[in-house]
């Protein structure tokens, strides 16, 4: 019996024989999902950052058997491709945190991870919660400007 | 005039953006073709040797490979495995019999069908070397040299290492140092620095049916890559297409390095005739792409009446083994060696010198950082034997308006901002108090942290100045609908050049932004523009966009005029729209398009920006080095830990003046990447070998700064427009880089009391420095000799 993951929302099976893969590979090279990059392949960059049952998780540290079972989002599913972006994404582009643009999907899934365990972060846990991803563009300020807009947007929503 | 946008102002415009953040955008290795093999370099642990003979056939025979390539399918092929676009000496391949010069060269390539089986295979390539006396130390290899890497290289009438020797001879040079109250005489170095863009090289080829090899790669110059494609397979400029996709992060960095990557999967390609994928580890990006030079800078510096009065210099840039853009990043040092200040007698040497370290090149700053951390030093030094504030002495020093600089040039082109730049920083983060509050070596009561404060100041020639020849080219092709196509000659390296030049040209033509698409940029379309380097891309992109679209909006006058029922000269465009005389009538974009399929012509136009006049003597290194120049100013406010040398970084502060801001958002986030690249160089990163043999190859070893460890930063602009510039715009990727080191070492010093000659200044180097200076106060206890400390 083979096992299961939901990607994105939706089931995937895997078949035993990829179980062994590296996560990152799997995902950008089996499921062509290419929005987690890979920068340093020793977990240090942040870059290849998703969503494990809402952690954030380096995949490239890891074998494919790590998802069975459980639920991945990717910067992918992050939001529909032809819906309208993610708060967090649009905060993003609204406040200059995208120029090269690689290390941004890495930064997006931390951000979301962030918000969802601590929906009002200060900014020193902004910074805090991005300690995993490097950016080598930005200096990280509109980074962190992007991710506070993005979480003041949802308090004035609930 | 200036603004601080920190959480004030979003929107910005980026036409990238949400492919961005979605992660559809796709970069070199996000690409696929059908078929397509994976190539992977093969090292040799030599780091210079002569390499007596290769044997590839145990790799052939592992499963998978479908060739093992050497320089001699090179050869066959009619191309040029060694090339490059100064000294044509970087072998992109190191055949049998030639040298190995370095620990980053390659000896073979394997493409197999998948990367695993090309990565086993490459394990299987074996070859004989006859190693080589080596030498690492660019002094040694300049003055005292125990080998040299290009036997027959003949420089200034002599055998040596020598890659290039730059001059200054201004007023009475080295002599009038005798007439200065004071001089001030130290040696500074500096690192061999890493570009750690995040995305490492990666290139997809693809040789078409129409015979060109279409290039997909990872790379900052789509022009120097397609000359470096062609040279490897001998072959006519316009049989090699580059199309530009997005870019994960260059820095100057990946241009020749990621040429090369590029040169190396079209090799594959043209030799399997299969597309072929060459994605860097990276290790192997770490092991291989050039760094920022490493420099040694001797200066005697003297100071008469308050002023820098006379200079003598010599600089020696470690090139390692291959050229590169040396020649051109030692421009710039020569060029720039007294800083902002207009000393007006110098005397001044700058070597490039080969070594068997890995190769130097591009890195955003080109020579300024090295120079400005010792000329940075040197002004808050001068300050000090002065009894003066650091500030007070940059005000008596640095240029002003119609300044005449180390070269001999006139500042009167444009506005000369500096010593704005440096009031709107010492005003925003209330510097000068702050430097009354500095330990200067004695910590407050009951504490470990020694406080500080430091800042630069620096003036830049923009662009490529005499070390090039500086020209751009755009074009806008208005379709019959009214949708309007720009491409620019300039490389979208993720900085958002490609979004300025579409605000540059919908004010230009007083049209939407939505109404232009940014077409994918390619090599076969555009004529070549030079490389996005020097901060040139704005000035110079922005410059031939804003040509190109004077040019159409001329040409859709004279269409349209009849229609419009004025003539040509009161056609004008805003709105959205183009208008008649006093605005009686207008018509639409597309009523404009339509009007012209109908007229059986084109609403299509070509621009050319030629840089402004410069000029160099070889010989006196006098001239009009650039055609216009930028202003910063870089302050930071730190704590050193007198017991274990750490430093902690509480606040950091920039003003630069940039003629005229396209997209302030992205502009700021320009000065805030420098400020932290900055930061990063003067403190921590630093590229360390062991005999010529890379050490820091990943992000483990070779440390950036992450979030956590930053402070809140503050970034100004300052805008007085530029007559030399069509958009009013200059250049910020490289002003922003340049300063935080010699601010940061100049704050360590208020802290600590202690001046360091070296960067990175090191929590280790910190904590000898301290050691040394105990052990000396014991001894001096205990009346033994005084000893220097360490030269670091």
């Amino acid at each position: 019996m083979s096992a299961v993951t939901n990607i994105n929302g939706r089931e995937v099976a895997i078949p035993d024989e990829e179980l062994e893969m590296n996560l990152l590979e799997w995902l950008r090279e089996v499921r062509d999902l290419t929005g987690a990059k890979n920068g340093c392949g020793i977990g240090v960059c942040g870059a290849c950052t998703v969503l494990v049952d809402g952690k954030a998780v380096r995949t490239c540290r890891q074998k494919v058997a790590f998802i069975a079972g459980k639920s991945v989002v990717t910067i992918e599913g992050v939001s529909p491709p032809e819906g309208p972006l993610h708060p967090l994404q649009q905060a993003f582009i609204d406040y200059g945190a995208i120029q090269c643009g690689f290390c941004t999907p890495g930064m997006v899934m931390a951000g979301l991870a962030l918000l969802a365990r601590t929906p009002h972060p200060t900014r020193p846990e902004i910074r805090k919660a991005l300690a995993a991803n490097l950016c080598r563009c930005t200096g990280y300020q509109q980074i962190v400007d992007a991710i506070e807009a993005a979480a003041g947007e949802q308090k004035s929503d609930t | 005039m200036s603004c601080d946008e920190k959480r004030s102002n979003p929107h910005a415009f980026r036409n990238d953006a949400a492919a961005k953040v979605t992660g559809r955008a796709k970069y070199a290795d996000d690409l696929k073709a059908h078929g397509m093999v994976h190539v992977v370099p093969v090292y040799s642990d030599e780091v210079h040797a002569e390499l007596v003979s290769l044997d590839v056939s145990g790799a052939e025979k592992m499963p998978g490979v479908v060739k093992v390539i050497t320089a001699d399918d090179v050869r066959r092929i009619g191309g040029q495995p060694t090339w490059s676009y100064l000294i044509p000496d970087y072998r992109m391949i190191v055949g049998a019999g030639d040298h190995i010069r370095c620990n980053s060269d390659v000896i073979a390539l394997v493409a197999a069908e998948t990367r695993a089986q090309a990565l086993e295979a490459a394990k299987r390539v074996t070859s004989v070397t006859k190693p080589l006396p080596v030498v690492l130390d660019a002094e040694e290899a300049l003055k005292n040299p125990p080998v040299f890497l290009y036997e027959d290289r003949v420089f200034e009438g002599k055998k040596n290492n020598v890659v290039n020797h730059y001059k200054v001879r201004h007023g009475r040079g080295k002599e009038a140092l005798s007439e200065c109250d004071f001089i001030l005489e130290h040696t500074f170095r500096t690192q061999h620095h890493e570009h750690a863009y995040i995305e490492p090289e990666s290139a997809l080829c693809t040789l078409r049916p129409d015979g060109v090899m279409e290039v997909m790669g990872s790379m900052q110059h789509p022009f120097s890559t397609r000359r470096f494609v062609a040279a490897i397979l001998g072959c006519p400029l316009a049989d090699v297409e580059v199309r530009s996709i997005p870019m994960g992060g260059g820095f100057g960095g990946k241009d020749d390095t990621a040429a090369i990557v590029c040169a190396r999967a079209a090799l594959a390609a043209r030799l399997t005739h299969r597309p072929a994928k060459l994605t860097y580890a990276r290790e192997w990006s770490m092991r291989e792409s050039y760094k920022r030079h490493p420099y040694i800078l001797h200066y005697k510096m003297g100071v008469k009446d308050g002023r820098f009065y006379a200079a003598e210099v010599e600089i020696i840039a470690d090139a390692g083994a291959y050229c590169s853009a040396t020649p051109w990043v030692t421009f710039r040092s020569t060029a720039q060696c007294c800083g902002p200040y207009p000393v007006p007698h110098v005397h001044c040497d700058v070597y490039g010198v080969y070594t068997n370290n890995v190769f130097t090149g591009a890195f955003r700053g080109f020579g300024s950082p090295q120079v400005n951390f010792a000329i940075e030093e040197l002004a808050d030094m001068a300050a000090e034997k002065l009894g003066i504030s650091p500030v007070e002495f940059r005000r008596r020093n640095m240029v002003r308006q119609g300044s005449i600089t180390v070269t001999g040039q006139a500042l009167s082109s444009h506005e000369v901002t500096l010593e704005k730049a440096m009031d709107a920083v010492l005003a925003a983060a209330n510097i000068e108090e702050k430097m009354k509050k500095c330990s200067h070596g004695v910590p407050a009561e009951g504490s470990d942290e020694l406080y500080g404060v430091g800042l630069a100041i620096s003036s830049r020639g923009m662009s490529l100045g005499g070390e090039g020849a500086d020209f751009n080219s755009a074009i806008i092709n208005v379709n019959f609908d009214g949708s309007i196509l720009l491409e620019v000659a300039v490389h979208e390296n993720g900085q958002g050049a490609e979004s300025a030049f579409m605000l540059i040209a919908a004010k230009e033509l007083g049209c939407d932004v939505k109404r232009i698409r940014y077409r994918m940029a390619s090599t076969s379309n555009i004529p070549d523009g030079g490389t996005t380097v020097a901060s040139r891309g704005t000035l110079m992109g922005g410059g031939a966009t804003v040509i190109a679209a004077r040019n159409l909006k001329e040409k859709m006058a004279s269409v349209l005029c009849k229609k419009l029922c004025c003539a040509p000269g009161e056609v004008t465009f805003h709105d959205d729209r183009i208008w008649g005389k006093d605005g009686a009538v207008s018509m639409s974009w597309q009523e404009a398009g339509d009007a012209f399929y109908w007229s059986k012509d084109y609403p299509y136009a070509f621009g050319v920006f030629q840089g402004g006049h410069v000029s160099w003597d070889e010989e006196t290194g006098q001239g009009d080095a650039y055609f216009t120049w930028v202003y910063g100013c870089q302050a930071v406010e730190l704590t050193v830990n007198r017991k274990t040398g750490k430093v902690k970084v509480l606040g950091m502060t920039a003003a630069h003046e940039i003629g005229r801001a396209i997209n302030p958002p992205m502009l700021l986030g320009q000065i805030y990447g420098g400020m932290v690249q900055g930061l990063g160089y003067g403190l921590q990163e630093e590229m360390k070998n062991e005999g010529g043999r890379m050490k820091t190859l990943n992000f483990n070893s070779y440390r950036l700064f992450r979030a956590a460890d930053l402070p809140e930063m503050q970034a100004f602009f300052l805008e007085s427009g530029d007559p030399n510039s069509p958009s009013g715009a200059k250049g910020i990727g490289e002003p922003a880089l340049e300063l935080m080191a010699p601010a940061v070492a100049n704050a360590i010093a208020s802290a600590t009391g202690e001046r360091f000659f070296q960067i990175p200044v090191t929590p280790e180097r910190i904590l000898a420095r301290f050691k040394a200076r105990a052990a000396e106060a014991e001894a001096k206890e205990h009346g033994v000799g005084k000893s220097e400390p360490e030269g670091t």
